[in-house]
């Protein structure tokens, strides 16, 4: 304990190999990350997919079947060894945040600062608290706070033993959506401005992107891709990791020669990909609309409104539902129009249905 | 830490230990009571009682069936001026203990009691000669007394699978056309027959328990014979042959339970709001109703506690408090006391023991904890006699001989008490921790605390109000407990129910009434948090 609190915050996390069965079930299958100095990961996936499991891991309230856990240079798990929560130097902050009811602000930010002299645990958490702006609330109960003084009173709490890495459990869906985006951004710059090291675990890809310097994305107790969140969105490596990091149009193709051909156009083929039938997934700004006459001929079905965009119901030969597209041009049905493909934002994959093929988030 | 952790284990095993013992030293002493009782015990002994305790197990269950689940459809099923109360009502005869209700009832009864000759009074009849009525000292006084008192067992559980769980099934039914009768037999009492077994299951452990009625009475189930046998005769392995058969008694009845339930469990606390389904009855429909309803309520209760409540006030307005009262209440308050403390206190271990020591090695400890439950006392008292002269002689031959459990300190009982009662603040405890969300506890492991400081820190301080409960509803039982006391009290030690037993199987009722009012009072304590609770359950329905 004495020698987490005293070093710097910032360490390294190493993961690897870690796997937890429950019964039948296996939640976590050979997982193997690694968290750099005051990095900030975030772990995207649906419930159940096993991010929970890999937390509670990491925090030491669950014992790993396989795998070790590094903390800086020391092994925290793994190997016959299992060190207790208390003396990991990883703080985690919870989904309902779990502040004791019976106790008040300052004594839940104190709860952790027992091993300090009093006024020496005091000062901590006033500090603390101050921080994240709740000094006059310090002798409050949690059932007198807002959802988003909690989630404050939480975080001050998760951070007064000054842990190597914090770990969130989807810290901001109890959240109503305007309090969100200011309580995120705030804890955020608490965690940058103080180095921490941090591991969100939530299923909301949108905070993943606006949180994290890396997205790990996990599917049935695998990490199915990881990289910085610009990278996932641009170069997925399944349909899976495409659908999972924003909206996705799926259309069918045939790849043959050095090309694939789709009823939208031509795209090239990329070198992995074997021959025959394949899908394709298109983001929605790789579809641009022209007159007709020009690109691949559509036929305007519907349209309706939707905010600054409209939505237009497209008719495309060889598609066999109607292309459903968000765009700022305007048309009226029985319009013809002409589409063209943006190849860098297409991705091919191959027809072999891999294990998160048909699944997706949310 | 882990210094702590084996402190959990060490105390887990020895916990688990005691509270086999009772079992394994009753077949070790029932083997080595050599040959020359068995023959007797099986030809004169046994078979009489088993006839005699299978008679009456037979007719208290269909009693407390057909009063149980009567009264629950009566005041689930109607609605009728007076309704509320005898709901209320209906649960009182629970703060009567089975010996107390016996020796209330005797009197009252008695040739020369104020029954027989007010009523031959009023037949202008001069002897009792002259109006021979049945002997209530008999099997089937015996039942008709057990069952006026123990049928709150199944009424409860089952009025609240009625008012909860079955409401919208009722209704479909009788949006169907069909009327109260065929909904009752063919809807309502299978839907119930979950509830009904649990309570007629536990009714019966009580029957199987009592020493006091039956003895009073005349009737010698395996319960009598198990303190005869030892008491009268000294005859330790004797009584642990008896112990034995009546633990393949409740054994059976537990088997019984789960095969009249069906495999299905008893989900009588489900939220689900159900629509309320009574019928209204006014004019004489409704007071026939509520006359109806009020027979258990007046023959379980309201008639032997007034009966009790008059003879106390004459017995003090004579001659004053007797002399004694005041010592046996501090008897059976300290002795209930000491033991409610230590069963608190285990209790609350035993309920945390699947965080403490691992989910597995919990469960098996909280399993155990009902083992001293479901022995019925005599059996517990006499299987527990060995392993106390065993621990007794081990702190003797250790040089601790003034730490002595042995019988006749006390402190035997107190464990005896402990061990009875303990599944009653493991399941208090346990209800407590369970509403607690996990992550609270998560959270203080994670700020630096062990398991045993985040249940002190924290959970105990969160599941207090739940825990305290517990231990008030344990006090109680053993406060009124009879047969463990009556075995293992210390010599000249008298509590109030060990005295009320006394005075009745002397045959004597001079100072019973005002010990045996007490030992009522106390028994209206969690009849009163059981309306409480309920009231609580039954308004938030709305």
């Amino acid at each position: 304990m004495t020698d987490a609190a005293s070093t710097a915050t910032a360490s390294r996390l190493v993961v690897s190999d870690l796997s937890r069965r429950f019964g039948r079930t296996l939640a976590l299958d050979g997982v193997s990350l690694t968290l750099g100095p005051g990095e900030i990961l975030a772990v995207l996936g649906a419930s159940g997919c096993g991010k929970s499991t890999l937390l509670r891991l990491i925090a030491g309230l669950d014992t790993p079947d396989a795998g070790t856990i590094l903390v800086g240079d020391r092994r925290v798990a793994g190997g016959g060894r299992h060190e207790p929560p208390a003396t990991r130097g990883v703080g985690l902050m919870f989904q309902d945040y779990a502040l004791f009811p019976h106790l008040t602000v300052m004594a839940n930010i104190r709860f952790g600062l027992a091993h300090l002299p009093a006024d020496e645990a005091r000062r901590v958490a006033r500090e603390r608290l101050d921080q994240v702006g709740l000094a006059h609330r310090a002798e409050s109960y949690p059932d007198t706070l807002s959802g988003g003084e909690a989630q404050r009173v939480a975080l001050a709490r998760a951070l007064a033993p000054r842990p190597r890495v914090l770990l969130l459990d989807e810290p901001f869906s109890n959240l109503d959506a305007g309090t969100r985006e200011h309580v995120r951004a705030d804890t955020l710059a608490v965690l940058r401005r103080d180095r921490i090291g941090a591991i969100l675990v939530t299923h909301d890809a949108t905070e993943a992107v606006a949180f994290a310097d890396r997205i790990a994305l996990m599917h049935r107790g695998r990490i199915v891709q990881c990289g910085s969140p610009e990278a996932l969105y641009d170069a997925p490596r399944t349909p899976f990791a495409a659908r999972a990091l924003g909206e996705i149009i799926e259309i069918p193709g045939t790849a043959a020669g050095g090309r694939v051909t789709t009823p939208l156009g031509l795209l090239p083929r990329p070198d992995a990909l074997p021959e025959g039938e394949v899908t394709v997934c298109l983001r929605p700004e790789a579809i641009r609309l022209g007159p007709a006459g020009d690109g691949v001929p559509a036929a305007v079905l519907g349209r309706a409104f939707a905010g600054p965009r409209l939505r237009l119901d497209l008719a495309v030969a060889g598609l066999a539902a109607p292309l459903r597209l968000h765009l700022p041009a305007d048309a009226v049905p029985g319009d013809r129009v002409g589409l063209h493909l943006v190849p860098a934002q297409a991705h091919v994959f191959p027809p072999a249905r891999e294990s998160g093929d048909e699944a997706s988030l949310n | 830490m882990a210094a702590a952790r084996g402190l959990g284990w060490a105390g887990a095993a020895a916990l688990a230990a005691l509270l086999l013992s009772p079992v394994i030293s009753l077949g070790l002493a029932a083997a080595g009571g050599g040959g020359e009782l068995w023959p007797h015990l099986a030809a004169y002994v046994l078979p009489q009682a088993i006839r005699d305790t299978a008679l009456l197990l037979a007719g208290v269950g269909l009693l407390v069936i057909g009063l149980g689940t009567g009264a629950a459809w009566l005041v689930a099923a109607f609605d009728f001026p007076g309704r509320r109360l005898l709901e209320a009502a209906l649960l009182l005869p629970l703060a009567m203990p089975t010996y107390v209700v016996a020796y209330a009832y005797l009197d009252l009864m008695h040739p020369l009691g104020p029954l027989q000759a007010g009523l031959r009074g009023l037949l202008g009849l001069s002897s009792p000669r002259d109006l021979p009525l049945p002997d209530l000292r008999s099997l089937p006084g015996c039942i008709l007394l057990l069952g006026f008192v123990l049928y709150p067992y199944v009424y409860l559980p089952t009025r609240a699978l009625f008012v909860m769980q079955a409401g919208t099934l009722l209704e479909a039914a009788r949006m169907l056309g069909a009327g109260p009768w065929r909904i009752f037999l063919r809807i309502a009492l299978p839907l119930a027959r979950p509830a009904v077994a649990l309570g007629t299951g536990l009714a019966l452990m009580e029957a199987l328990n009592d020493v006091g009625a039956a003895e009073f009475l005349g009737v010698r189930t395996l319960t009598v014979q198990v303190y005869a046998t030892w008491v009268n005769r000294s005859d330790l392995p004797g009584a642990a042959q008896i112990a034995l058969v009546m633990l393949a008694c409740v054994v059976a009845l537990v088997g019984l339970e789960r095969l009249a339930r069906g495999g299905r469990g008893y989900a009588g606390n489900a939220r689900r709001a159900a629509p309320s389904l009574r019928r209204r009855l006014s004019g004489w429909r409704g007071g026939a109703a509520l006359a109806l309803g009020a027979v258990p309520v007046a023959l379980g209760f309201l008639l032997p506690a007034g009966y009790l409540a008059v003879e106390a006030w004459r017995r003090i307005g004579g001659s004053g408090v007797p002399d004694a009262l005041g010592a046996q209440a501090r008897n059976t308050i300290l002795y209930a006391s000491l033991a409610t403390g230590v069963t608190v206190i285990v209790g609350l271990l035993v309920a945390a023991a699947p965080s403490l020591l691992g989910a597995r090695a919990g469960r098996v400890l909280i399993r155990a904890a009902g083992l001293g439950y479901a022995m019925p006392g005599t059996v517990l008292a006499v299987g527990l006699l060995g392993p106390l002269a065993l621990i007794d002689s081990g702190l003797f031959e250790a040089g601790f001989a003034s730490l002595s459990v042995g019988l006749g300190t006390g402190a035997a009982l107190v464990v005896a008490y402990a061990l009875r009662f303990l599944t009653v603040t493991v399941g208090a405890s346990e209800a407590g921790l369970a509403r607690i969300p996990r992550a609270i506890p998560d959270a203080a492991r994670m700020l630096g605390r062990g398991r045993f400081a985040t249940l002190a820190t924290v959970q105990l301080p969160l599941a207090w109000p739940a825990v305290l409960s517990g231990g008030l509803l344990a006090f109680v039982d053993i406060a009124k407990e009879l047969p463990v006391t009556l075995l293992l009290r210390p010599l000249n030690v008298e509590t109030l129910s060990t005295h009320l037993y006394g005075e009745a199987a002397r045959g004597t009722y001079e100072d019973g009434a005002v010990a045996a009012v007490l030992i009522v009072l106390i028994g209206l304590v969690p009849v009163t948090l059981l309306l409480r609770l309920d009231r609580n359950a039954l308004t938030r329905r709305g």
